[in-house]
Order: C-alpha cells, then structure tokens, then sequence
C-alpha cells in the first residue's frame, strides 16, 4: 500500500507534505499579486512626517485595538464614511487594517477628527470620551519621532518598489541633510495647531515630537 | 509488544526544553492576565508607564505564549517521542546532542531578547510576527536547527515506520518554515540606504492587500502548524501511551492527517471576510473552513474512540481527563471556528470579543490542557519519580477547567453583544449607539474574563508547583513505569 511505503521512506514522506500545503498559497495567494497590488489613480505616498507617525502607531502597536477596514455595510459607512478600496492600501508596508475593534475603526478619522482633538485625547482620552477605557499615551509628547528612519524607509520602497517619491529622494546622508527642513516645516505646521508647551518649543528647536508625527498621519488618514 | 529495556533514552533536552516550557508558560500567562485586567480597570495601564500600556504588552502575550511556552512544548515533547518511537537515543550521536543543545541556547537567549524587543516597541506590527528582522533571523536558524535535530534522528532510526506523531512533528517543522519565510519578508532600511536610521528597522516586502493576504495565510497557519499540528501529534503518542489503548483507526489517522495538511492553508483567508481581498478569495476561505471540520473532528473522534471499552480510566485517573477534555475543546474550538467563517456569521463576530473568546477556548482547553498532561506524563520517566500530588492535579484540572468556561462564555456575549450593538439602528435608520457605549456596556464581561485569567493562572501555578516536587521529593521509582503514570 501506498501510504505504508510512504511511511519507511521519510524524504519522500516529507516531499509530500511540502507539496500538499503549498497548493493553497499558490493557488489562493499568488494571482492577487499581479491584479490588487495597484494603486488609486490619485493615490499619493505618505510624507516622512507621516511615515514617521506611521511608525509611532506600530512602537505603540495602535493597531492592536483599532482596525483601517471599513467594511461594506450601511451601518460602518455611516459610522465611519466610505468603506475601503484595496487601491488605497496600495502603499501600506505593512497594512494595519488590525483585527480587533477594542476601539473605533480608524482608516477615514482625519476626516472627523482634528489635530486639536488628537492632542487632547491621547494626553487623557476618558477626560474626552468619558467611559473609555484607552490608555494615555503621555510619553508621545516627550519622545522624539525618528524622521530619519522614515526618510530611509521611503526611499527604500521608492528603489525598491517604484513607490512615487520625487528625484529629491536619495540613499544619501546629504540627501536627508536636504530633505529635513521640509519634514521639520511640516511637523511645524502640525504644532501651530496645538496648544502643549513643551510640543511646540521642541520643535520650535529642530524636534519632532512623537505626538506630532502621529497626529500629522492620523490626518492623513481620510 | 517490543520492549523499551534495551535502549536507554537520552531526556536532558526535553528536561531543558520542559523548563522552559513552564517558564515562559507562567510568563505568557501573567501578562495576558494584567492586560485581560487592564481592559475592566484602565488604570492598570500606567503600572510601568510608556512599557506597561495594553498595546506595548498584548504582542508580548502572544508571542511569549506561542513562540515561549508552546514551541517550547513543541521541542519538550519531541525529544522525549522522537527518540522512542524511532527507537534511538539522543546519546548515541554526539552531533544531534550538540545541535540540540545549541539550539536550546539560541532559542532561550533569542527569546529573552526578542521579548524585550517588543517591549521598547521594536514591531513589524504583523500578528504573531512582530520580530523584527534580527530575531526573525534567530528564529530562522533556531528553526533550521530543530529541522536538522528532526531529520537527523530519523536518519539514525532503528524503527523503520514513522509513528504518526513524527508525521504530525515533521508537517510542524515544514509548515511553521514556509510560512515564516515568506511572511516575514522585509528589507532592513538602514542597509538600503547609507546607514540612514535605526538598524532595526525593516520595511515588508507586500504592500496593502497583498499583504494582509500573506499575513492571515501565516496568522491562520501558524495556528494551525503550531497549535494544532503539532498537538494532535502529542495526544496520538500520549493518550495510547499514558491508557494503554491502540489508536482506534489508522486509516481515520491517515485520512485526517492528509486532509488537515491539505485543507487547512486554504482557510487563511477567512480572517479577511467583508475586507478588499478578492472576493472568491473570501468565498474560497469560508467553504475550506467548514471542509476543515472533517480531518479536525477525525483526529478528535479517533482519539475519543481508543478510550472504547475504558471510560472507567476517566475516572481514577486525571491525565486521561486532561487528554479527553483537551480532545473535547479542540472539537469545540474546531467547530466554532468554520461558523465564524461564514460570511453572515463572521459580519457581527468579526474585531469583537468573540474572537479572543475562540481563540482561548482552544489554547487554553486544548493546546495547554495537551501540553501540561504530556508533562505530567513525561515527568515521573524523565525524572524517575512518581507525580508528587495527584490532589493536586484534581484540583488543579477543575479550577483551570472552570476558568477556560467562564472565559469563553464571557467573551461570546461580550462579541455578540458588541456585534448587534455597532449594527443596531432605530426606526428612522439611524445608528443606535455611539461606539463608547458598545464599550462601557462590556465591563462586566471584560471582569469575568479577568477573573478567568486569575484562576488558570493560578491552576498554572498548581501545575508548576507540583512539576518542581515531583523533581525534587516525588517517590523515586526503580524502573521506568510503562503506561499508567504513577502519582501519590
């Protein structure tokens, strides 16, 4: 019999294992890469002050409570707007869309939240939304973002991937010499509409507060 | 019967890796009890500030518990099966020793490190594979490792058949080494620029969609090569062993090991029901999902059919009862899992409480419930000692069986109610409840749920209290017992 052979001969015991569990991916996963992996006509990449801020929201693992997946009922477009199209995740390494609502759903909140909000609830977030149970996530306002990491990410997924970022965007230390005032500028923006003390004399001297750069992709998020 | 007389096993690995086992079981464990806790009394939050918040220690709970205790579990109960149903031990090549025993070192150190990683917020923020990529290294190598350790004591066998538990063992180690490599595909960014940022830092290799399919392709399968593969291989050596009774059918065996290895992959894709993934995608997810209670619900009723004829062992002997509740809860948990995935079903249980609920009644009624009872069977033979308390054990089995109860019930109607809630509209259409009112209304089944976690915790200590004297002042035995396991 077959499987008794199969049995006293483990090479061919293990080669029919591996064969068996790669039908599903290959069948199931494979294809996708070729058709959803493309983007929204007038999709734009995050800025590094955004990617920045990306990157707080995975340190402090956001996703572990909130989800970036509106899904197709009348009861989340009206709770939360449109429901999502996978041509504007097309840019997301890696996609936080989460797996667990312990708080709201995120992925259209700069359409209804304002950077003045943000501030105010992630320094205490029941004194905003009494009865929540959401931590305060104080030391955003004193640890600093790395923009720089999030300036050799896009230019890694630019040389990588083709994702659209401009010439300006090079391996180079002289190239992020170059392109940090515009995240600072950026970042200043962002603490112009804030009212903590410490925040804005940060980056009145050249710092990016964490908080800022959450708030500034949080925005993004629409 | 072929007698074990001759050959004298080597168990200094499965003691190390059983120590760990227990060590990293009893960390997961705690942590996932402070932020069960945490979520029904917030102000448990700011215990240790920025590294004490629910977000920073939830991945540590999970992978503390998945690549702590249960891998852990995993390589225990291997090197203690695999020399003995290939017939050969551990001590007659020096070479598997050393590669055991490097790897043992890699991986605890690896560990330890890892999960201080996560900790200071270094996470690729994928579930379940949050390492970043120099610990996705070790793991790797660890990984390759057990593979060698694996292959090569088949290599060296006496018993020319491989016994269904090296089936199950070896589909674990191909399984858990695909879908780790291509999941954790990243390119570290410092190195694609020049030297620019943290070292650490890495950037996945799949974007948006594309991602998030090979994400729950992993995320479900790891479940499924991690918590059920290799489980199902522990319970077919264990259960026979510890009753005395032959496997029931080997051709139930064969048709639900060749059918989980099949089906099981195509089910990731349940995780994205209702999302942007292709919809023959979500469809092809749903429709494996309920084939997959076949080949579960085979092993389950296979191991529940070789206790035909000695249900009176169930009674004055508690690791049967561990062993036949854990195969109890893995039918639960197997058919609870394809009605998720329906589609009408999964639109109210999906981001609500009923999916921790799912997954808990699983690992804690059947992935712990198997681990523990493979310890208490392993230990009077690795240590030559009877289990110190069977009291004890009693005891502990009802406590932690309790708990796993009330946390799977608290979380269903905490799920469900949350679910209905968010969905609940008034007679104009209007959405009835503002999202915090969905929340507030959980407390209540949030506080269970913690209590839950206090008792198996509790019953976890049990189990590690009693392990340590059976170690130290259980009744030494002369011979190796052959089945039932002796206890005082």
């Amino acid at each position: 019999m077959f499987f008794h052979w199969l049995e006293k001969n483990p090479f061919f015991f293990a080669a029919a294992i591996s064969i068996v569990i790669s039908f599903a991916g290959l069948i199931e996963i494979v294809p996708n890469f070729a058709k959803a992996g493309k983007p929204l006509v007038d999709l734009k990449p995050r800025t590094v002050l955004e990617l920045a801020g990306k990157n707080v929201y995975m340190k402090d693992n956001c996703m572990s409570c909130h989800s970036q997946m509106i899904r197709p009922f009348k009861s989340e477009t009206d709770r939360y707007g449109d429901y999502s199209l996978s041509g504007e995740y097309a840019y997301d390494r890696p996609f936080l869309w989460g797996s667990k609502r312990t708080g709201p759903d995120l992925h259209r909140i700069g359409n209804y939240r304002s950077t003045d909000w943000h501030e105010n609830h992630m320094f205490a977030p029941a004194d905003i939304v009494p009865g929540s149970i959401m931590p305060a996530y104080k030391h955003q306002f004193t640890n600093l973002a790395d923009i720089e990491t999030a300036y050799a990410e896009a230019v890694t997924v630019k040389n990588a991937f083709h994702t659209p970022y401009g010439p300006e965007f090079k391996r180079t230390r002289a190239a992020w010499d170059a392109h940090r005032p515009k995240v600072l500028a950026d970042a200043k923006a962002i603490a112009d509409d804030m009212k903590n003390k410490d925040v804005k004399e940060a980056v009145a001297n050249g710092q990016v507060p964490e908080i800022v750069a959450l708030i500034a992709y949080l925005n993004s998020l629409k | 019967m072929q007698s074990n007389a001759a050959l004298e096993y080597d168990y200094s690995l499965s003691k190390k890796f059983t120590f760990l086992t227990i060590l990293f079981g009893f960390l997961g464990m705690l942590v996932g009890t402070i932020i069960a806790a945490q979520m029904a009394f917030p102000e448990l939050n700011y215990l240790l500030g920025e590294y004490g918040t629910f977000s920073r220690l939830r991945p540590i709970h999970t992978n503390t518990v998945v690549f702590g205790f249960t891998v852990s579990g995993i390589f225990a109960t291997w090197y203690y099966i695999g020399q003995r149903v290939l017939k050969v031990s551990m001590a007659e090549s020096k070479f598997l020793m050393f590669i055991g025993n490097l790897m043992f070192w890699l991986y605890f150190v690896g560990a330890l490190l890892a999960t201080i990683s996560l900790l200071f917020g270094v996470s690729s923020s994928k579930e379940y594979a949050q390492y970043e990529w120099p610990f996705d290294l070790v793991v790797v190598v660890v990984w390759v490792l057990w593979g060698v350790s694996v292959m090569g004591l088949i290599g060296i066998r006496r018993e020319k058949a491989l016994y269904i538990s090296v089936w199950y063992y070896l589909a674990c180690f191909l399984g858990i080494a695909m879908l780790y490599l291509f999941n954790n595909m990243a390119i570290p960014t410092y190195f694609a620029t020049e030297g620019l940022g943290n070292i650490l830092h890495s950037v996945s290799m799949y974007s948006g969609t594309n991602d998030a399919l090979v994400q729950w392709w992993y995320g479900h399968n790891a479940v499924a090569f991690g918590f059920t593969v290799p489980i199902v291989g522990m319970i077919y050596y264990f259960l026979p062993k510890e009753s005395g009774q032959a496997i029931y059918s080997y051709k139930l065996s064969l048709l639900s090991f060749w059918g989980l290895m099949f089906v099981y992959l195509w089910a990731g894709s349940h995780h994205l029901l209702w999302s942007t993934v292709p919809d023959w995608m979500q469809t092809m997810g749903s429709a494996f999902s309920v084939v997959l209670i076949l080949p579960s619900w085979g092993s389950a009723i296979n191991m529940l059919l070789t206790m035909k004829g000695e249900w009176n062992q169930l009674t004055d002997n508690p690791l049967i009862k561990f062993m036949v509740l854990a195969s109890t809860f893995y039918m639960l948990s197997t058919i609870e899992g394809p009605i998720q995935a329906i589609r009408s079903v999964n639109a109210i249980a999906h981001f609500t409480d009923w999916i921790p609920g799912h997954v808990h009644d699983g690992v804690l009624g059947w992935v712990v419930f198997m681990i523990m009872a493979a310890i208490f069977h392993m230990a009077p033979r690795m240590f030559r000692r009877e289990i110190y308390s069977k009291k004890l054990m009693e005891a502990q089995f009802w406590l932690q069986t309790i708990a796993v109860v009330l946390y799977f019930t608290s979380m269903w109607i905490a799920g469900i109610t949350q679910g209905m809630m968010w969905r609940a509209v008034d007679e104009y259409g209007n959405l009835m409840y503002s999202f915090i009112d969905t929340v507030t209304v959980l407390h209540p089944y949030y506080a269970i749920r913690a209590l839950s976690g206090v008792m198996y915790l509790v019953g976890f200590l049990m189990f590690a209290y009693n392990i340590y004297k059976t170690m130290t002042s259980g009744r030494q035995l002369s011979e190796e017992p052959q089945f039932r396991t002796p206890m005082a």
